[in-house]
């Protein structure tokens, strides 16, 4: 029971060169504009002075400097994506055309196989429930949360419980929930909230993680629990933004809070609205964490996000973790279409 | 709609106006049920976290033979569970205390990189003025659609093998090994924040008046002046809001971590080794109600004491656009 601190020292002495790194790079990156500049600065105040002496106007800024410095303050960013997003998104596209070791090409047999193969349609299936209901369910309820406890007493309290999952992490919600699930035979006294709620109501205990369609459905419960309250802060600071004189004007014409809701509150956060559905049905299509802490993609509950990582990393499938990849790239492309459409539309209306 | 009179109901504060029975009863009806709404949805999404704490404290064979609810009637409080999950030597205790550290080590400077690099970033998209501006602002901005799992495969075998074009070695292989392993996921973590972070950062930076840059830039002050002196401390609510995300997202994350930080206790963050404690003793519940906890503190503390510029960072960061 006594735990040795003298082995945690080379993580120690990492963190410290990381911080060090981490000084030296932008520390020196921001000398090193500074030293460069004072040069320009010096060129240019001597342009300055020959035009104000001449009598021309002083030169436009811009031009080769700007570039410099543009450069400067652009390059570790556009270098790291470069080399951690773009180039490996290039070749994972490349792969998923190429066979399991990544040495022949395929062609689209790994595209064929993901809809052939009858596990892998599950993982679609069961993905496509997902991104149907988390973002419904979890808009509605951050929706109907935010119109109740607006203006309420204790609203900050009452939004900061349903707020606080977003600190969660995935593993630890789904730990927790995995308990509310927990399952003991029927002799025993349960210890999961679930079985014992459905015991006391004179029911049989049930392995609630095991029987598929089920199983999915309440993992999905994990989900919402988690996204509700970020549509429910964004929806609440969207209700909040409403003119007075409009919520004033209705009521002065007697309209009941359900016309209320319908006739002024929606519409009125429509384009918040939008920003939470899209933002809640991207996270859900790359649902990791909690199937694969949950049910390790077991009990046909697997969605590609996990599907992909058990293809590549444990089954060495690169071609085939691949193609379920970029099909998740490509099920995210039609939401920001969609997205973007709307921001253009509202642009124009404002 | 019935047009005769209906009594005045108890209550009902709208007299203006022409109420119907029927509205003035539904509208009874709505305080009611909201009050009863919000409350069952505060309790749901309460009581499996409570749950779970309150379990975390009671001893091992109570947890696994009555429910926590059973606590209240014989309370029985231990720390046995946290003990022995934080610093208990064996195999199958959690030695959740050295996962801890890794996660502090993986988390610190995976925010900071990405907050340095995406400032100056979108200090120079916002206010240096150069050709193709505007394209490397809409190429980043579109990187944010890109799922990381487009990135996994290459990226660990750029770790591996470096990345050479015709020949050309570009990066060599790292060939890293024990503790250094953190740098990768140092690495990853940063390449992965930076499209939504610069978004972020940039949405605040361009924000700041014209004038004042026009007025730094007339007193002879030079961009990186501008951004160390002038940009910096104005848009520190937006650092700090962009710092509690990617803490939470790093401190959180388990794909990254699994993959480029490997399962041992060397480099493993904290959320990797619950998810284990999880799939192969998932009746354990001793330690994963504790190892749990654990994991969950740090986000709670940070969220709750900085909850102000986290949400103003979420507003900022989706609903202008």
């Amino acid at each position: 029971m006594d735990f040795d601190f003298t082995e945690q020292s080379p993580k120690l002495m990492m963190l410290l060169w990381g911080l060090i790194a981490f000084a030296v790079v932008v520390g020196g990156l921001l000398v090193l504009l500074d030293a460069v500049p004072a040069f320009f600065a010096r060129r240019r105040e001597a342009r300055f002075a020959t035009a104000a002496a001449s009598g021309a106007p002083p030169p436009r800024q811009g031009g080769s400097q700007e570039g410099l410095f543009a450069t400067f303050f652009l390059l570790p960013a556009v270098l790291l994506l470069l080399i951690g997003l773009v180039v490996p998104a290039i070749r994972t596209t490349l792969l998923s055309f190429m066979d399991g070791g990544s040495q022949n090409w395929v062609g689209l047999d790994n595209y064929r196989w993901m809809f052939s193969d009858d596990s892998i349609v599950r993982v679609l299936i069961n993905t496509l429930v997902w991104v149907t209901l988390v973002p419904l369910v979890a808009t509605s309820i951050g929706l109907i949360y935010a119109v109740m406890v607006d203006k309420a007493r204790l609203e900050a309290v009452a939004k900061s419980l349903i707020f606080m999952p977003m600190a969660i992490s995935f593993v630890g919600a789904s730990i927790i929930w995995k308990f509310v699930y927990a399952f003991r035979s029927e002799e025993q006294e349960q210890i999961g909230l679930l079985n014992q709620i459905l015991v006391s109501l004179g029911g049989q205990p049930q392995q609630w993680l095991l029987d598929s369609p089920l199983n999915t459905l309440l993992l999905i419960v994990i989900m919402v629990w988690i996204q509700a309250g970020f549509a429910m802060v964004v929806l609440s600071a969207a209700i909040k933004a409403i003119p007075a004189d409009i919520v004033e004007a209705a009521r002065l014409d007697g309209v009941s809070p359900w016309q209320m809701f319908w006739q002024i509150t929606l519409p009125s956060i429509r384009p918040a609205l939008i920003v939470v559905v899209v933002t809640i049905s991207i996270a859900t299509l790359k649902v990791f964490d909690i199937v694969r802490t949950s049910t390790n993609g077991n009990y046909d509950t697997s969605v590609i996000a996990n599907e992909m990582y058990n293809q590549a990393f444990r089954y060495g499938q690169n071609g085939q973790g691949s193609a379920l990849a970029v099909f998740l790239f490509i099920l995210v492309i039609p939401i920001v279409i969609f997205q973007i459409r709307n921001l253009r539309q509202q642009r124009r209306e404002g | 709609m019935t047009t005769t009179t209906p009594p005045v109901a108890a209550g009902a504060q709208n007299t203006s106006g022409r109420p119907t029975r029927a509205a003035r009863v539904r509208k009874r009806l709505n305080t009611h049920t909201a009050t009863l709404i919000a409350i069952v949805i505060a309790v749901v999404w309460t009581i499996p976290t409570f749950g779970l704490l309150v379990s975390s404290f009671r001893p091992e064979n109570q947890i696994k033979t009555t429910g926590w609810w059973t606590f209240f009637r014989e309370p029985e409080f231990t720390l046995q569970n946290y003990q022995e999950v934080l610093f208990g030597q064996s195999a199958s205790s959690g030695q959740l205390a050295s996962y801890f550290i890794n996660s502090l080590v993986i988390t610190l400077p995976a925010v900071l990189f990405p907050l340095a690099f995406a400032a100056l970033a979108a200090y120079a998209l916002a206010w240096i003025n150069f050709r193709g501006r505007d394209w490397v602002y809409i190429g980043i901005f579109a990187l944010q659609i890109v799922p990381l799992q487009m990135a996994l495969v290459p990226l660990l075998s750029f770790f591996s093998r470096g990345v050479s074009l015709g020949g050309v070695t570009l990066m060599p292989a790292w060939n890293l090994d024990g503790a250094q392993n953190f740098a990768q996921v140092w690495f990853a973590h940063t390449c992965f924040a930076l499209p939504f972070a610069v978004y972020l950062l940039h949405n605040f930076i361009s924000q700041l008046p014209k004038d004042l840059m026009e007025a730094a830039r007339v007193d002879g002050a030079t961009h990186p002046k501008i951004f160390r002196t002038i940009v910096l401390p104005l848009v520190a609510p937006a650092l700090a809001a962009f710092g509690i995300f990617q803490f939470l997202w790093v401190w959180n994350d388990l794909l990254v971590g699994l993959i480029f930080a490997g399962g041992s206790d060397v480099t493993a963050p904290l959320t990797v080794r619950l998810a284990e404690l999880a799939g192969t003793r998932g009746n354990e519940w001793q330690r994963l109600t504790a190892g749990a906890f654990v994991s969950i503190v740090v986000p709670l503390i940070v969220f709750l004491s900085l909850q102000r510029y986290f949400v103003r960072g979420l507003l900022a960061g989706s609903v202008k656009g």
